[in-house]
């Protein structure tokens, strides 16, 4: 592939990031005031796209013989982080300490049950 | 005539430094950008590493960081130029994985706007990650909100374009078993879920989010289902107007 190639790919796929990012901008950003339908998604659309980011993350989480250890290892590091967080609501500490603990138990958990 | 200018402009600055304080700002955004700078860093010396095995120098790394940036988007990239995808595959995927971002800016329509310039650079850097922090900060007095939201922006990306820059540079010598690192990420989001959780008056939407994304997930698989979950409650959402709009409204009140 010729430097000039790869320039071009790096360019479209830019352009069309930002098309993706900037839709609603494009769609309503000329808008004085934004409608009351659009204000009302605005408003309550981030809990439930923070909800699906959630369960996008947990994606491979499956029950399955090959992968339900990682699953589970997966769901309890979640727990833990949902447990500190609703203890002590410290932000770095519910993440810093789950993934630390999640990293542990990928480390210890196969090694004892194999 | 300049000289009077020169005194408006210096009134106004001690105005706004009267109010907000440029160094609580730095150090509000500095906190609450930190829970993504180790997956930014993780997830992007993976993103070098691969694009150096590909056959693709650090500047390459770079330049993708800097102008496309988007996780998934980025990997996707990767296959795409090791493969030799045409033109047409390389904008069709590109726009297919990032779809969701669609949805992001609807929250930030009238804030951007405001921001100006910056407001440009704030669509741009709008990542699943800097549209979570966005969406649950509540900056105390003493910080410039859009300063605040601005810089949290900006040290973002400048974590991704470190973390891409230094897996393309020298990803085989870290001795760091870095495997799981990327839980972070999933921390990140469960934590800001739950404090959504907590400040949003109606439970709806989180619980309309849940369903609709487990319910695509198990319809169609782990790699295709974001886009229509989200299409799929923001439709319910709007159906369910009338039973959420009253809740938001009492929450602003009390």
């Amino acid at each position: 592939m010729t430097p000039g190639r790869t320039l071009l790919v790096i360019g479209i796929a830019a352009v069309c990031t930002f098309l993706t990012r900037a839709f609603p901008f494009l769609l309503f950003g000329g808008k004085k005031e934004l409608s009351p339908a659009v204000r009302f998604l605005g408003n309550c659309l981030p809990s439930a796209i923070i909800a699906a980011l959630v369960v996008y993350c947990l994606r491979s989480v499956s029950f399955d013989a090959a992968g339900w250890l990682n699953g589970v290892i997966q769901l309890v590091s979640v727990g833990i982080v949902a447990g500190l967080h609703l203890w002590k609501r410290n932000i770095l500490l519910s993440i810093g300490g789950g993934t630390v603990c999640y990293m542990a138990l990928l480390r210890i958990v196969p090694a004892l049950l194999s | 005539m300049s000289s009077s200018k020169s005194k408006e402009e210096a009134s106004e600055n001690a105005h706004t430094q009267s109010i907000f304080s440029n160094s609580e700002t730095w150090k509000y955004a500095l906190v609450q950008s930190l829970p993504v700078f180790f997956g930014y860093l993780f997830l992007g010396i993976a993103f070098g590493i691969l694009l150096e095995q590909a056959g693709f120098r650090a500047g390459w790394a770079l330049l993708s960081s800097l102008v496309i940036y988007a996780g998934s988007g980025q990997f996707l990239l990767v296959s795409l130029l090791r493969d030799n995808a045409s033109l047409a595959a390389v904008s069709a995927m590109t726009l297919l994985i990032n779809g969701r971002h669609i949805f992001y800016g609807l929250s930030f329509v009238e804030k951007f706007r405001a921001m100006g310039r910056k407001g440009l650079y704030m669509i741009f850097s709008l990542t699943d990650e800097t549209y979570s922090v966005l969406c649950s900060i509540h900056p105390p007095a003493a910080v410039d909100p859009k300063k605040a939201m601005f810089r949290i922006a900006l040290l973002d990306h400048s974590y991704w374009i470190l973390g891409s820059l230094t897996g393309a540079l020298m990803g085989q010598l870290i001795p760091f078993d870095f495997e799981g690192v990327d839980f972070s990420m999933t921390a990140l989001f469960v934590v800001i879920f739950l404090d959504q959780w907590k400040s949003m008056p109606s439970h709806i939407p989180a619980v309309v989010g849940i369903f609709s994304s487990v319910f695509f997930l198990l319809l169609l698989g782990p790699d295709r289902f974001l886009l229509p979950s989200l299409a799929a409650a923001a439709i319910i959402l709007f159906l369910c107007k009338r039973w959420i709009v009253p809740k938001l409204e009492g929450g602003g009140e009390g």
